[in-house]
């Protein structure tokens, strides 16, 4: 008889991508399919009835907040949010009172660790929904299932990773994650913006993945199947002025896209800056709000496997 | 006066042996042995049978404690140590790099949780022992030594 190993995340802590073994991302996509369907046929789901998600940001991030918070009513449960607040010390205090009137914790913090902390200190699980430029993995979930959906795969194919390359935890995320699911991975980066090297030696040891560098927009884009865009974080360089400059200088335009395969498509965790020419939005390669309107079935299919 | 006698001659104390040539100065800097109120030798090139050169801390009326080996194991992993009491040595032993480093030293990371949380200890995760690579367990950002020291 063939022995199967039933995967569950029940009650797990949700801190890095790092942390979830191949099959649990799967799990996770497969039930964010059933999650999907279920959003479409409007039926009616409860698996979070009297539960309370508590939703810590401790700085901006409007879609991600919102999303957990419209993922936690459809599962029919509850939302309590704390004032927003740039008042970010003494976390541990915060986590010790809140855990109390909740059972699960989101937590978006402005420094990197955090969550990792708030989890050693919680009874209740904790998502990460983004610490400084460490991780976001739920932001990745939603990238994996996007790509999925949308090329019926994720080995094998060829993703660019264009952008900030240093500073953003989406693409640290989504890096090691496509690393995971043996994805060709090509860097595409301005010289000040590239990948730390010791991400990129971590997943070359860890999976043998192949990894491409490139300065070139035009190189990554050639022979892509998705092309992920980030945006420079401007907060992360003294000089406006310089971020700006940088920024245009690596930009997605009609143009660029001539050479492009037709079937490639482009993702964003949105919201856009200038990274991406608006009049790109409408081309059949714009898939980034398609990705967006994932996020919803997602989380759902992760709080309810972590929490239900 | 033979090397081997300049090593072993204190009465009370600490030797730290078999430290990689060049290298000294550094675990002298980072045991901060220049705040130590009595008397500190270091040895440097001096000859080594297993290492050809080596150099070597001698530290009167000091026993270094576990947190500082586990220092000294990240610049100097074959180091030995010496206790030195009444001119004889009691106790020698080979450092040893521990898997995780707690509270050994702080993350680089200024942005790390650990650098601004009270009472949250650092830790560290060895993550490749040659070259020596660690990761910091709350922030997963990985350092080199000469980041870290």
């Amino acid at each position: 008889m063939e022995l199967k190993i039933v995967w569950s995340l029940k009650n797990r802590d949700i801190i890095s991508i790092r942390d979830l073994k191949k099959e649990e991302i799967e799990l996770i996509l497969d039930e964010a399919e059933v999650m999907e369907k279920k959003l479409k046929n409007e039926e009616p789901l409860y698996q979070m009835k009297d539960k309370v998600l508590a939703s810590l940001f401790f700085e901006p991030s409007t879609k991600t907040r919102l999303s957990f918070n419209a993922a936690m009513q459809k599962l029919g449960g509850k939302v309590i949010e704390i004032e927003y607040s740039t008042a970010t010390k003494n976390l541990i205090d915060k986590v010790k009172m809140i855990e109390s009137y909740c059972n699960v914790i989101v937590l978006r913090h402005p420094r990197e660790g955090s969550a990792r902390l708030a989890a050693e200190i919680s009874e209740k699980p904790v998502i990460n929904a983004g610490d400084g430029s460490n991780q976001h993995p739920t932001q990745t979930l939603i990238d994996l299932f996007t790509i999925r959906k949308l090329k019926g795969k994720i080995e094998g194919l060829n993703v660019s990773l264009i952008g900030d390359l240093k500073y953003n935890a989406v693409i640290k995320s989504l890096f090691y994650a496509l690393a995971v699911f043996k994805a060709n991975i090509t860097l595409a980066s301005p010289p000040e913006l590239q990948m730390p090297w010791e991400n990129i030696e971590e997943v070359r040891d860890k999976f043998g993945v192949k990894i491409f560098h490139t300065n070139s927009l035009h190189s990554a884009i050639e022979e892509a199947d998705v092309l992920y865009v980030c945006g420079v974080k401007k907060d992360k360089f003294g000089d406006i002025f310089e971020a700006e400059k940088i920024q245009k200088n690596f930009r997605i335009t009609q143009e660029i896209l001539e050479n492009a395969k037709k079937d490639m498509v482009i993702l964003h965790p949105l919201p856009k800056d200038i990274e991406i020419d608006s009049s790109i939005d409408k081309t059949k390669f714009a898939k980034y709000y398609e990705q967006a309107s994932y996020s919803l079935p997602v989380r759902m299919a992760l709080l309810s496997l972590v929490v239900a | 006066m033979s090397e081997q006698r300049i090593v072993t001659n204190i009465e009370n104390g600490t030797v730290i042996d078999h430290i990689p040539a060049g290298k000294g100065m550094k675990v002298f800097e980072i045991l901060k042995l220049e705040k130590h109120e009595d008397r500190s030798v270091i040895l440097i090139n001096t000859l080594s049978r297993k290492m050809g050169r080596k150099d070597v801390i001698k530290v009167e009326n000091k026993e270094i404690e576990e947190k500082e080996i586990n220092k000294i194991a990240l610049i100097a992993p074959n180091a030995t140590i010496s206790i030195i009491k009444n001119w004889e040595v009691v106790e020698k032993r080979k450092v040893v790099l521990p898997e995780i480093l707690e509270n050994v030293i702080n993350c680089p990371n200024k942005n790390c949780i650990t650098n601004s949380e009270e009472n949250v200890k650092s830790k560290l995760v060895v993550e490749k022992k040659e070259p020596l690579k660690l990761r910091c367990w709350y922030c997963e950002r990985i350092f080199g030594v000469e980041e870290i020291l």
